[in-house]
């Protein structure tokens, strides 16, 4: 699966950090992050969801896995962050699937990414578990 | 800003997600799968109406530790199993409890309950306490 691009907006940051019901300023607004010493708006942590989501949502739509989203559950994640991303990042997303089991009739799958911005820097690694139930 | 040490309690988050919350977070995020948006989806695939997104419940999650630690270059790792399904318009108390030391890293285990059922159970969290 080829990476995934995203550039990082401020419109996008404060959208995310608005409707996860975020208030620190470093995530809203300009000047408070500034004068904090970054270089642009910051991106909350969990933001990772939405720069790494695409080449996720790629990723579970593999037609060799022929995944039922509508059966579909998120059973599970963690991400590990490094450096910081704030607006104007370029991040890449690389993911590959690690693991398929099947259990109670149940198929769960591990996606594992990796996301670096445009200095190379990793600025999270992901794991990504989904759970797909039977349809009944 | 008390010292954080094993045995230490985070302060407690507690959030009401409104009804529209789920519209938001599928805007900001891209995830539009209707079993977040479409009530009657939802039901038609066995559960119980609209669902909270995970990675919703996991940013309030991270929330209550950037919050506790003192910002978002404080965390540097969380881990969550999801439990069970988020509802709209119910409120979540996340809780943290610090249950180690590393040097400079603390291991945080952390819940998002509602409607006394956790969504949210053992949830690890490392958190740089420099």
């Amino acid at each position: 699966m080829p990476p995934a691009h995203y550039l990082v907006s401020r419109e996008a940051v404060r959208e995310y950090a608005i409707a996860v019901g975020e208030s620190n300023p470093l995530y809203l607004d300009l000047d408070a992050a500034r004068s904090a010493g970054h270089e642009d708006l910051v991106a909350p942590p969990m933001f990772a969801a939405v720069y790494a989501g695409p080449a996720f949502a790629a990723a579970m739509r593999d037609p060799e896995l022929d995944i039922d989203l509508t059966m579909l559950v998120h059973g599970g994640q963690e991400f590990e962050w490094g450096p910081l991303v704030v607006a104007g990042d370029q991040i890449t997303t690389a993911i590959r699937l690690a693991e398929v089991s099947e259990r109670l009739g149940m198929r769960f799958y591990v996606w594992h990414s990796s996301s670096q911005n445009q200095r190379d820097e990793e600025v999270s690694r992901g794991s990504w578990t989904v759970i797909v139930r039977p349809r009944e | 800003m008390t010292p954080l040490e094993p045995g230490s309690e985070l302060a407690m988050l507690r959030v009401t997600p409104d009804r529209a919350v789920t519209e938001r977070y599928a805007s900001a995020s891209g995830d539009a799968n209707p079993i977040h948006l479409d009530e009657a989806f939802a039901k038609s695939v066995g559960l119980p109406g609209r669902i909270l997104h995970g990675l919703y419940t996991m940013a309030l999650v991270a929330r209550a530790q950037t919050d506790a630690a003192g910002g978002p270059e404080k965390l540097k790792r969380l881990d969550v199993t999801f439990r069970g399904v988020g509802l709209p318009e119910h409120e979540i108390t996340i809780t943290s409890t610090v249950t180690e030391r590393h040097g400079e890293r603390l291991i945080v285990t952390a819940t998002a309950k509602q409607q006394d059922k956790a969504i949210i159970r053992n949830a690890v969290a490392e958190l740089e306490s420099g």
